[in-house]
């Protein structure tokens, strides 16, 4: 079933909010090899100027997931999850993301667009603490294989 | 080779490898919550049409941002960051698993903002795995 167009435009905002966690950072940090100090050790970080430790560029993902599965549980855009593939994904950041953060994430359907027997979704997410601060734009694309792709 | 504190249009960032293990695949779903079961059931991999258990696209995506922030000497110095993933990192189930190989050439300084661009490219048994990855690096103040 090829994607609705109508849906282009659709914002689904997370349930709840983020906290962005001191230990998930590390463990995050751990896990992709990022040993610098402002990622582990609260001092270096206060030092470097940050409230806490800091999250690595990519770590945004983790938060900006709660809005995405609002889009792949919504029931009548009817994404086949087993056929998604991550296309292309990209951030920005107004400044970067620190332990304590509280973040409410919204993710909106910029584009669905039909690619050589695919359905390209164009997603981005908005992550804004809950004081109003935008802090990162997360923009993804999902590519649905159609049935005729292997 | 360049250092952050002096750089110009095509400069080359240090040539980087990185090995990805399946307990990496693993240590990353963990600590992503990505447990999408490509990245770590070869059964069901294959079933899929994959060869074998690939890497999370942004296990690869956080390599290369490394590559990036270790050259810059800060994890808080990348402000913009987007890649294309295009072929998969397909990790076998040895002790050696895949290996990453990342490189960088700057392709723009804006010494007004006080920034640069780096062109990015990253590949793995000799396939490159993304496209069109850019990253915009505040520089040190000299």
């Amino acid at each position: 079933m090829p994607l609705d167009p109508a849906f282009v435009g659709r914002s689904y905002p997370a349930a709840g909010t983020y906290l962005v966690g001191r230990e998930k950072v590390r463990e995050f940090a751990t896990a992709i090899g990022e040993r610098h100090p402002y990622c582990h050790d609260v001092e270096a970080a206060r030092a470097g100027g940050y409230a806490d430790v800091v999250a690595p560029v990519t770590f945004a993902i983790a938060v900006s997931a709660q809005s995405l599965a609002e889009v792949f549980a919504d029931r009548e855009l009817g994404l086949d999850f087993s056929r998604v593939v991550h296309g292309d994904q990209s951030f920005a950041y107004a400044r970067p993301l620190v332990a304590g953060d509280e973040i409410r994430v919204t993710t909106t359907i910029d584009s669905i667009r039909s690619v050589a027997g695919n359905e390209v979704l164009g997603l981005s997410t908005e992550l804004v603490t809950v004081a109003g601060e935008a802090v990162c734009r997360t923009s993804a694309t999902m590519v649905v294989r159609g049935p005729e792709a292997s | 080779m360049s250092h952050p504190e002096a750089v110009e249009v095509g400069d080359a960032l240090p040539a980087r490898t990185f090995p990805v293990t399946r307990a990496d695949l693993v240590r990353y779903a963990g600590a992503s919550g990505d447990f999408n079961v490509i990245h770590w059931n070869e059964r069901v991999a294959r079933e899929v049409g994959l060869p074998d258990v690939i890497a999370h696209g942004m296990l690869t995506m956080a390599l290369v941002g490394r590559a990036v922030s270790e050259w810059a000497r800060d994890p808080t110095a990348v402000s913009d960051f987007s890649v294309r993933f295009t072929r998969p990192v397909v990790v076998p189930d040895d002790e050696v698993g895949a290996t990453l190989e990342v490189g960088g050439t700057v392709s723009a300084v804006d010494p007004e903002a006080g920034t640069a661009r780096i062109d990015l490219v990253a590949s793995s048994g000799g396939v490159t795995v993304l496209g069109r990855a850019r990253a915009t690096v505040r520089l040190p103040r000299p």
